[in-house]
Parts: C-alpha cells; sequence; structure tokens
C-alpha cells in the first residue's frame, strides 16, 4: 500500500450562526468528526448532499480555515505547525466556479503562473516557459495568455484553474465541483483532462461531486457523507454493485442514467429535510432512512470495518438485536 | 390519438443586442398531446429558455415572436393582447422555472402567492381558496401544509419552494405545464422525488408537459417525446426509445457519449466530447449550425438550409445530410 499523503483525523468544524431575530446564536456543526486518508497517485471521491459538509471538509483539509476540534496531516506532518505558502505549495484546489476562483482583473498568464510567482524564487522568463508549458498541458491555446477571464468559455476557464493548480507540482488537488457548473459536453473534456494528468503525473485527487456518476467515473474509492460525518466509504466498484448505508443506496438510486425504459426511481427517503443546526439523536440519517429501527432513534452507530471498507450503520452493528432483513433486492 | 394541447409551427423569435440580431428560436415546431411529456434537451445557450417564454408570451419587450400556428387547445395564441394573455398564463397554462425565488416573491406569504391564481381567475370564496391552498400544498408532499401559508419563501429548503411552485403553477389545473430545469437546482434524491410527483401529478390532472433540460438522464426517465435542440433550431426529434435506441443527428450522438455511465465505461477509459461550444446566435448562419463542432463535416454541409429528413421509424426525424451509418469518430454509447 503506497503512503499516506493526507490524512484528516477527529476532525470538526461547526460555525457560530444567528439563531434568528433577538435569539441567541447557535452552533452549526458542518463537519462532526471526520477520519479520512488518501495515499499517493489514489483519486477519491467524496459525496454527499448540498450542505452535508463537503466544502467545509475541503477548506479545512486545504489549511484555509482551522478545524474546531482534530488534525489535518500533510505528508504525515500537521498543516496548523506548517508555513501557509509550503502548504498552499503541497495541496492546490480546483473550484465549481471558475469565475469566481479567478481574479477578473489578471491575465491568465499572471493566474496562472502566480503559485511560482509565491511560492519559488525562479525568474520571469522561467515562470513564462512554465506557464506556456502548462497551458499546453491543459490544452489551452498559447494565444489567450494575455485574456482575461471573462474572455473565456466557462470550460477554458476551469482548464486555466487546472493549469494554475498543477503548475508547482502539488502532492495533491482538490477538486469542489470542478465540473458542477458545465454542460455535459464540456464537463467530459475536463474530466479526460484530469484523468490524463493524473496518469501521466501519478497525480492525487480528492474530487467532490454531488454527480454520482462523475464519481463512479473517476475515483476508486468513494466516501459518502450525510450531514457532516462519513457514513459509507469502499472501493467504487463494491460501493456501486452493493452498497452497504441506506443514505448511499438511495443516492445511487438516484442516479438517472440515460435509459428510457427505466422510469424515475423510488428513494423510498422521508421528505425530513437535513439540517445540520437540528442533528437528530441517535443515527442522524434515522427520519429519512427507509429501514430505522427503533434503537436508530437513540443509539449513535460507531463506524465499522468490513473488509475493505468502512460503515456507520447500525443494520451492519454485530450487536444489533432487531433482526432486520439483510441486504433486500434494489 | 389523444388531444393536442399545444401545436407550433415555424416559432421563430428575433431579439435586437448589442452585435446584430439575435436568433434564439428558429422554426421551431413541435405538439403535445394531453398526458404527454415533450423534453426538449441541448447545451446551455441553445435557445431552450427563450422557446418556452415565447410560448408563455413572456419574451423582452424589444423581441419579436413569429409563428404560422401557435395555438392551446385549437386556440390560435399569436394574435392575442398581452391582458389576454395574462389571463391564460397561471391558468390554462403555467410554467415552473429552474430558481424558484425567480417567481416567488419574497415579500408575501406561501398562502398569499398560492392563492393569487385562484383569486385571478376562479370565483371561489376566500375560505374556498384556503382550502384548496392547503389541499395543493398536501398534494405536493408538503407536510404540515396549513401551517406553511404563514411562511415566506426564504424560510423552506430549496426542495419545499420547488415543490410550493408546483403547487402554484398546477393549483388552476392548466392543460400545458412548462417545466424550465425544474430540478436542476436540486440534490439527486430529491430531483427524484421532484419528478416523481410531477408524473403523477401530469397523470391525475391530465395535462400535457414541456420539460426542458440539458440532463439526458432526466429525459430518458420522463419524456414520452424528445426535441433535441441546437444552436436555435431543432436537429433531431422523435420517442424516447427513437433518441436514445438511434440517435442520428451527430449531435445527439456526440451528447450521448458524453455522460458517464455507471458500470458502463472501463477505468481510465475516455469520454465522448463534443469540441468547440455552442455558437453565438447573432446574424444568420448558412447550412448546418452544427458543423464547426462535427467530427463528420463534409463540404456540403455548409451550404443552403439543411432540412429534417425522416429517421429510423415514424415521427423520428433529423437535421443532417449525412447517413445516420456514418462511423462516427467520436465515440457513440454502446
Ligand atoms: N462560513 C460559514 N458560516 C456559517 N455556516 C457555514 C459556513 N460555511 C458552511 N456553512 C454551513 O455548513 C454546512 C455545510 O456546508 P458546505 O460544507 O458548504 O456543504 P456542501 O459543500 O456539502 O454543500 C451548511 O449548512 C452551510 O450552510
Ligand atoms: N433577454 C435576452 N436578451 C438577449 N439575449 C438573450 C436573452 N435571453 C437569452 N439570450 C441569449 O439567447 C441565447 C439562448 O438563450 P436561452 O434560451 O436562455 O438558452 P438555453 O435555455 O438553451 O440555455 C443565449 O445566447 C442567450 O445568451
Ligand atoms: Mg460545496
Ligand atoms: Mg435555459
Amino acid at each position: 500500500m503506497s503512503e499516506t499523503v493526507l490524512e484528516a483525523r477527529g476532525v470538526r468544524r461547526s460555525f457560530s450562526v444567528s439563531g434568528g431575530f433577538m435569539k441567541p446564536r447557535r452552533a452549526l456543526h458542518a463537519v462532526r468528526g471526520v477520519d479520512f486518508t488518501i495515499r499517493r497517485g489514489e483519486v477519491v471521491g467524496l459525496v454527499g448532499e448540498s450542505g452535508c459538509g463537503k466544502s467545509t471538509l475541503a477548506k479545512l483539509l486545504l489549511g484555509l480555515m482551522p478545524p474546531s476540534e482534530g488534525e489535518i496531516l500533510l505528508e504525515g506532518a500537521p498543516i496548523s505547525g506548517q508555513d501557509r505558502l509550503e502548504t498552499a505549495r503541497r495541496i492546490q484546489p480546483i473550484f465549481q466556479d471558475p469565475y469566481s476562483s479567478l481574479n477578473p482583473r489578471k491575465s491568465i498568464g499572471t493566474i496562472i503562473g502566480l503559485p511560482l510567482r509565491v511560492q519559488t524564487d525562479l525568474g520571469g522568463a522561467e515562470i513564462a516557459r512554465r506557464v506556456t508549458e502548462t497551458m499546453d498541458l491543459v490544452g489551452l491555446p498559447a494565444r489567450v495568455v494575455d485574456s482575461y477571464p471573462n474572455q473565456l468559455s466557462g470550460g477554458q476557464r476551469q482548464r486555466v484553474a487546472i493549469a494554475r493548480a498543477l503548475i508547482n507540482r502539488p502532492s495533491i488537488i482538490i477538486c469542489d465541483e470542478p465540473t458542477s457548473a458545465l454542460d455535459v459536453s464540456v464537463q467530459s473534456q475536463i474530466l479526460n483532462l484530469l484523468q490524463d494528468l493524473q496518469r501521466e503525473f501519478g497525480l492525487t485527487y480528492l474530487l467532490i461531486s454531488h454527480d454520482l456518476s462523475v464519481v463512479e467515473h473517476m475515483a476508486s474509492r468513494v466516501a459518502v457523507m450525510y450531514l457532516g460525518r462519513i457514513v459509507e466509504e469502499r472501493p467504487t466498484a463494491g460501493l456501486f454493485a452493493e452498497a452497504r448505508h441506506p443514505y448511499a443506496r438511495a443516492l445511487l438510486d438516484s442516479v438517472l442514467t440515460p435509459d428510457p425504459s427505466l422510469g424515475i426511481p423510488d428513494t423510498h427517503l422521508g421528505a425530513a429535510f437535513p439540517n445540520p443546526l437540528e442533528i437528530p439523536a441517535g443515527c442522524s440519517f434515522h427520519p429519512r432512512c427507509p429501514k430505522a429501527m427503533p434503537r436508530c432513534c437513540t443509539v449513535a452507530p460507531d463506524p465499522l470495518r468490513i473488509g475493505d471498507g468502512m460503515v456507520e450503520c447500525l443494520l451492519h452493528a454485530p450487536d444489533q438485536h432487531d433482526e432486520p432483513e439483510e441486504e433486500t433486492t434494489r | 390519438m389523444a388531444e393536442q394541447v399545444l401545436e407550433v409551427e415555424g416559432l421563430s423569435v428575433d431579439i435586437p443586442v448589442t452585435g446584430g440580431m439575435l436568433h434564439p428560436v428558429q422554426e421551431v415546431s413541435l405538439t403535445v398531446a394531453r398526458g404527454e411529456t415533450l423534453a426538449i434537451v441541448g447545451e446551455s445557450g441553445c435557445g431552450k429558455s427563450l422557446t418556452s417564454l415565447s410560448l408563455m408570451g413572456l419574451l423582452p419587450s424589444r423581441a419579436e415572436r413569429r409563428a404560422r400556428r401557435l395555438s392551446l387547445l385549437g386556440e390560435e395564441l399569436a394574435g392575442k393582447s398581452e391582458r389576454a394573455m395574462s389571463d391564460i398564463r397561471g391558468n390554462r397554462m403555467s410554467m415552473i422555472f429552474q430558481e424558484p425565488m425567480t417567481s416567488l416573491n419574497p415579500a408575501y406569504t406561501i398562502g398569499d402567492q398560492l392563492a393569487e391564481p385562484l383569486e385571478r381567475h376562479t370565483r371561489l370564496s376566500r375560505r374556498e381558496v384556503r382550502e384548496r391552498a392547503v389541499e395543493m400544498l398536501e398534494r405536493v408532499g408538503i407536510t404540515a401544509a396549513a401551517s406553511r401559508l404563514g411562511q415566506y419563501p426564504h424560510q423552506l429548503s430549496g426542495g419545499l419552494r420547488q415543490r410550493v411552485m408546483i403547487a402554484m403553477a398546477l393549483i388552476c389545473n392548466p392543460d400545458l405545464l412548462i417545466a424550465d430545469e425544474p430540478t436542476t437546482a436540486l440534490d439527486v434524491t430529491i430531483q427524484a422525488q421532484i419528478l416523481h410527483l410531477m408524473a403523477e401529478l401530469q397523470r391525475e390532472f391530465h395535462a400535457g408537459m414541456i420539460l426542458i433540460t440539458h440532463d439526458l438522464g432526466v429525459v430518458a426517465r420522463v419524456a414520452d417525446r424528445v426535441a433535441v435542440m441546437y444552436a436555435g433550431q431543432i436537429v433531431e426529434t422523435g420517442t424516447a426509445a427513437q433518441i436514445y435506441g438511434a440517435p442520428s443527428h451527430p449531435y445527439t450522438r456526440g451528447l450521448l457519449s458524453c455522460i458517464p455511465i455507471p458500470g458502463r465505461s472501463r477505468p481510465g477509459e475516455h469520454l465522448g466530447a463534443i469540441p468547440g461550444v455552442v455558437p453565438s446566435l447573432i446574424g444568420r448562419m448558412e447550412g448546418c449550425h452544427f458543423a464547426d463542432r462535427c467530427a463528420l463535416v463534409e463540404p456540403r454541409c455548409r451550404k443552403g438550409d439543411i432540412a429534417l429528413r425522416d429517421g429510423s421509424g415514424s415521427g423520428h426525424r433529423y437535421r443532417c445530410v449525412l447517413d445516420p451509418e456514418t462511423p462516427a469518430t467520436q465515440e457513440a454509447p454502446a
């Protein structure tokens, strides 16, 4: 097994948010105890519905905000003690909306070269050479080097974000919904590019997406997040063949493959909307779970290792007594 | 054959913009029968939303709309005054938008907004209006419906707002429902629930539905018939089985090849791709609109107007001079 590049240990993050007019502020628990490792050369997918804490976890991993509790280790050392620039060199982000993450007043060449300017003492000519080389690598025509972000298409802007992330050879790239704002025709170009770069340079990615078919296509391992916790983590093939957590299964069932002989799937999920301000007692998924047992309302499940994966669900706990029917058909 | 709710022939829209004349909708013809769902699918910027807005009579005032025929249950809409159209909107034809906040007014309660079309288009008493509003909210799966009437849109989650908008669109029992990207902003599990609901309500109300989306997965699961739109034109149309089983326009084939399908693609395999972007719709285009992005382009593709021709079966038509058997260099789905 190859070495660990990035590790989260017991990571939590809450925000203090307004409780409403004349009410005291309340704690919003966005990430609630995440343990997670990414090994070198791996593409790990992180999925879950909006608001479950994916972007917050990404920012914690990137060192863009400190965890309320727990620790992030980058290549074995806690990032809390490290120089900010050195962390930024080794771990780079690609965000969903390249428009808001690219400075509109800087030229494409300047944007792509910026990491080299702040993180290295390379000279201008060498930086320009590396910019040209990287633009070529990500399929950006050399002529856009002096253009500004608003002069490029959405797909080209995402290529700029990829070039910027790549230029200083980071240890890991965190992609937060990198194709969610793009048309499927452009998404496929960007996914192909990310895949080619990964293979050519042995890159390591954390790929965050709400689209399970994207993650299935790209990742070798997938973590499913619900209300701030990872509830199942498995090699991709195993998860897609037979998800163990009822939420993971509902997510998989909701993927609409382009098959006109199939109808709209019934996820059997309750309509209760997950609210990180009022996290249910017991298993936080129980109000929506089609397989909830009485004790799921009071007992919080512990993470359980099964084979090469992890699941956090009382249905799979060895000491459970309510005897649910194991793995009903999908 | 079921009654045609909507019949459109030769619908075009021109909008003067800086840089010239925009032609976002060009000679679009389509029909929708009772109980039928027609999906309009294509990349963003192809003219899908302007097509739906022009059907509703909701185009910007500087836009010009032309149609040889635009009829709702046989009644011609083309010459109708704005006042007559506003009587029809929300009553006999209604629309659901992607972002509920564009059609929900943040300053009014859910109850006020549900009551508005009823007060306008029916003679129900206040009590009956309230009862109907509660009933409709329950119908779209909203719990504690009566207590929601006093809430404001921002107090609801995205999924709930979308349900409220569906309730608003259906409260007057319209003959035609136009839904423009109704689930695009929603999570997949909620998307499945909303699509279920829409299909169920459509059956119950026996309405015709136009579903506009860029998501070919949604189209496959929901549509009876499909119109693929590219750069202002319908480039292929047919039943869902024809479009997915025998896609004949290179654009349709390209779109289908771009979608990752769990279990289908091998690890490391490339997805299909359509190079380039949707062209600007300013000015007139000669020949096939897709020519610049098409791997199969030939000189004859660039000449004249390309007409729709018959495809694999009855009602299947596509706008391409090449034979569909021509092997695409871009990989089509197996
Ligand atoms: N800076 C912040 N202040 C307050 N609440 C926040 C902040 N950032 C995120 N949240 C909340 O934390 C939860 C998780 O958000 P996020 O990590 O963005 O989820 P995701 O990326 O999975 O959609 C949400 O309820 C969100 O509203
Ligand atoms: N009100 C408007 N004024 C001028 N141009 C518009 C307007 N609305 C849309 N457009 C342009 O018309 C084209 C088609 O837009 P639209 O119908 O929204 O496409 P779609 O819904 O397929 O994404 C795009 O190029 C868009 O920029
Ligand atoms: Mg996010
Ligand atoms: Mg649109």
